[in-house]
């Protein structure tokens, strides 16, 4: 029976980073994955082919509503749905061959089929045909990861009732699509159809979109998102759906109690993803799940068996793609004893609508319900001559920093391009660097990155230059 | 061109320097850095590079004794026929052996260099405000990643230093002025009629300064006493001291004895010889004895290196040598760095007992004191006895108490009876 100094169950961007690392550290590896594409959700079905349609579905709306003022002048432009599907999976394939080669390049083993522990030292791996082989290892790593949560009473058909896997790979694009939950994933991928021409129909149970970033964000956000077919119903739960030949229509229950009839070709539920440890018999490693699911970790991410450690979406928190990465590759530079990084509180959190939403550190209301005094820079992106001259000019940038030692406690952004520009507040806010200092360094003009520091000019003195 | 090479200076009291060897052959052609002959004064030795390629001439041969100042030869920069570019002639220090010595004529630089802010580097906001109030990097507790100091961390400083000093500080709101130079510290009108006066500290002040509070702050620092009978030695003085001074020239004081005890109980208990690094401890073989030398521009430490082999006339010369460079600033870089441990007399200045301080990155020293003819009890009579009280200071993270307490008893029983010393007992 073969063995390992590591087996990483799951080749999601939490198990493939892990791997790769652990092999850089000389570690013989072995990473386990059930399905026949490395990569995870992430690759699959989830961050590059949803940003994939992303892009596809942005670039028509700008030639449909944007070209105009540029002054281009197109005729009829027009939609081949295949084709977009197509690009889309191309760009999964790729970036899963890609994948597949770094695994080659860094010698790892790649054991395909179902993973399930014997026992602390030792699991079984069934392929889909064949017999499960047994392998042992010193240290495992659970990576897992996460499926979408189902409502009970409305379980996905793939058809009518679908989640964001099938919400991929639509037959076309829907006249009308009814989205339940106004978090990320949903407002993603009603971005992809309102863009199309689709109608979107938001309902949400809390009272505002976006509900653990910041408040004003998903304000804002919602008023751009009204400009591209959106509707939205706050405190409104879901209470039935039923399926009628090739429509669906959803009852919900708005917050004074008067129940809503939706209908509409198909309904997304994006209420949440819930850990999947499906198969993998945690049991019988003496591993511990808690009520909702998730694996239980201490702060090394060590579960109960201290040679087994979990990361990623499986452990709960952020389920972002590189709070795994940071994860898998913390887990395996603990077990190989170097020093390894990981501050949560550094983590970006990103929205791939457009405008694009992005956020590091604080939010204005987890201050307040701490008790932190805060102050507040903000900088609209109206005032930038960047922003006017692409004609993108909706959203701002909000800096928080504390009032006697001005440094950043958290910066969250709406705008263009602030997927990529919060890179920069992370940076500050991993070497705790204060509002002044971002205020005095140079941001070359003209650039969307100026409103970080004019934000920041706010922050530290009220001087903004630009505002 | 033709280009000159000139004598350098090498050390304020070096006049003249010997021609120890040429490395290249009249008519070469040498590249410019390229080392070209061998320097030897009476401290060190130096090579001396040539300032630009071209073809050498040679004026003063090998063996010659020369001047500072002197020519002894020539770069002809146009005889290679190549198109040199006319480069600026650099001004070059030849060898890693010339120490800048503080000169008295000159004002140290008082400025904050910012490119000075090495360890801790500041933040933007940081340094700005360090440079306002002409604050030292090395007083800054610094919280940022990696050690860096952030505009938290001065602005703490500045409270800290508001509280501690009385010297108001100011933290701006509005748009500061531009302040190229460091303001120095504002004093309180009322305070001026009671004369307080402010000095800026000496480069070499600021340097003793910052290495002390570094040695506090990093080991773990304990005194153990002792006290000696110093009787056994002083008559053994009295005994020789005329034979000794006539055969080698040199006086025999208490040093050469204190240094070779030291050595013995060295080589008894290493781990007082030791030094900490991160997570490991570094043992010497040898000993390399720094004896503490006061100089009006303060305490400085030349190392006798490997006392454990010298003998007591050698030791002794090799003190006054080293007491003589270090009055007249004389000492080089190498003279200084690199002892084991450390010996320190407070009692020519009259102290009886004192805690002395670590000298980094060194784990022990001994500090000597006044000799104090006292009362003691011997085979149960009370008699006079010239007694020493005896320090060793040491670093607790490598050396326990019973390993110090030990080491300094041996260094009692060899002075005490310096023949354990003949016979290495």
């Amino acid at each position: 029976m073969s063995e390992f100094d590591l087996i990483v169950i799951g080749a999601g961007p939490g198990g493939y980073v892990a791997g790769i690392r652990a092999a850089q550290l000389g570690m013989k590896v072995a990473v386990v994955e059930k399905y026949n594409s490395l990569g995870g959700t992430c690759l699959n079905v989830g961050c590059i082919p949803s940003k994939a349609l992303l892009d596809s579905s942005e670039l028509y709306h700008l030639a449909t509503e944007k070209f105009g003022v540029h002054g281009i002048k197109t005729g009829k432009v027009s939609i081949d749905f295949p084709q977009m599907l197509q690009r889309k999976n191309d760009v999964i394939s790729n970036t899963v061959a890609g994948i597949d080669y770094l695994f080659k390049k860094n010698n790892i083993t790649r054991l395909t089929g179902l993973a399930s522990f014997v026992d602390k030292n030792t699991i079984s791996v069934k392929p889909e045909k064949g017999k499960a082989e047994t392998y042992k290892a010193t240290n495992f790593i659970i990576a897992t990861g996460s499926k979408p949560t189902e409502l009970p009473f409305m379980k996905y058909d793939g058809k009518k009732i679908i989640s964001s896997t099938h919400a991929l790979n639509l037959p076309k694009v829907p006249k009308h699509l009814i989205v339940v939950g106004g978090g990320v994933i949903g407002l993603e991928l009603g971005s992809v159809y309102g863009r199309l021409g689709s109608k979107v129909t938001v309902i949400e149970f809390m009272d505002k979109i976006l509900p653990t970033m910041d408040v004003e964000l998903g304000k804002t956000l919602a008023r751009s998102l009204k400009k591209i077919n959106f509707e939205f119903h706050l405190s409104t739960k879901v209470k039935a759906c039923s399926v009628k030949g090739n429509q669906v229509s959803v009852t919900a229950e708005n917050k004074k109690g008067e129940d809503i009839v939706f209908s509409g070709d198909h309904v997304l539920v994006s209420v949440g993803r819930r850990p999947y440890t499906d198969g993998l018999a945690v049991e019988n490693a003496g591993i511990e799940l808690d009520e909702r699911g998730f694996i239980k970790v201490n702060d090394q991410l060590q579960t109960a068996a201290d040679n087994i450690y979990a990361i990623g979406d499986v452990i709960g928190g952020m389920m972002l793609a590189h709070k795994a990465e940071e994860e898998g590759v913390y887990a395996v530079e603990h077990m190989s004893e170097e020093i390894p990084h990981l501050n949560y509180n550094c983590i970006p959190g990103v929205v791939y609508t457009w405008p694009e939403v992005a956020s590091v550190g604080k939010t204005e209301q987890e201050l307040k319900d701490a008790g932190t005094e805060y102050k507040v820079g903000k900088f609209p992106f109206k005032a930038s001559g960047r922003a006017r001259a692409a004609e993108e000019t909706d959203g701002f940038v909000k800096v928080l920093a504390d009032p006697e030692t001005d440094e950043i406690l958290g910066v969250h952004m709406l705008g263009p391009r602030c997927s990529d520009m919060i890179a920069e507040a992370v940076l500050a806010m991993e070497y705790k660097a204060s509002a002044e200092d971002v205020a005095t360094i140079v941001h070359a003009h003209p650039t969307f990155t100026e409103a970080f520091k004019e934000a920041s000019l706010m922050a530290t003195a009220d001087r903004a230059i630009h505002v | 061109m033709i280009i000159d090479i000139i004598v350098p200076k090498a050390g304020e009291a070096v006049t003249e320097a010997d021609i120890a060897s040429w490395m290249k052959e009249d008519g070469d052609f040498v590249q410019m850095d390229e080392a070209m002959l061998e320097l030897e004064t009476d401290k060190a030795s130096m090579e001396l590079a040539a300032e630009q390629a071209g073809q050498l001439k040679i004026i003063v041969p090998e063996g010659e004794t020369v001047q500072v100042g002197d020519v002894i030869g020539q770069i002809d920069t146009s005889a290679s026929g190549e198109a040199t570019p006319a480069k600026e002639a650099k001004k070059e220090e030849p060898a890693p052996e010339v120490k800048e010595e503080p000169e008295p004529a000159k004002e140290p630089e008082v400025v904050v260099d910012p490119n000075d802010l090495s360890q801790k580097t500041p933040s933007p906001a940081a340094r700005k405000i360090i440079i306002e109030n002409g604050l030292s990097v090395q007083d800054i507790p610094a919280s940022g990643k990696g050690g860096r100091i952030t505009k938290a961390d001065v602005l703490a400083h500045l409270k800290l230093r508001e509280q501690q000093l009385k010297i108001p500080s100011p933290i701006q709101t509005q748009t500061p002025e531009p302040a190229p130079a460091p303001k120095g510290p504002v004093i309180d009108p009322a305070d001026q009629e009671r004369g307080v006066r402010v000095e800026r500290m000496s480069r070499l002040r600021r340097t003793v300064a910052e290495r002390l509070v570094e040695a506090q702050k990093t080991a773990a620092i304990l005194t153990t006493f002792n006290e000696v009978d110093m009787s056994g030695v002083m008559d053994l003085r009295k005994k020789y001291k005329e034979k000794f001074k006539e055969k080698h020239e040199v006086g025999l004081g208490f040093m050469s004895f204190f240094t070779k005890a030291c050595c013995m109980a060295l080589k008894d208990y290493p781990v007082i010889n030791a030094q900490v690094d991160g997570n490991n401890i570094i043992y010497h073989d040898y000993a390399d004895i720094g004896v503490a030398v006061s100089t009006p521009k303060g305490l400085v430490v030349p190392v006798v290196r490997d006392a454990q082999d010298m003998s007591f006339d050698q030791i002794e010369k090799k003190i006054v040598e080293l007491a003589i460079k270090g009055r007249n600033a004389d000492l080089t870089p190498d003279e200084m760095s690199g002892g084991t441990f450390t010996i320190t007399n407070g009692g020519i200045f009259g102290s009886m007992l004192s805690t002395p301080i670590l000298n980094r990155p060194q784990s022990a020293i001994l500090g000597m004191h006044n000799i104090i003819q006292k009362p003691v009890v011997v085979d149960g009579e009370i008699v006079i006895r010239p007694m020493m009280y005896l320090a060793l200071s040491y670093d607790h993270r490598i050396i326990d108490g019973a390993e110090a307490v030990r080491f300094l008893v041996k260094v009692k029983e060899c002075i005490e009876d310096p023949t354990r010393i003949l016979l290495d007992l």
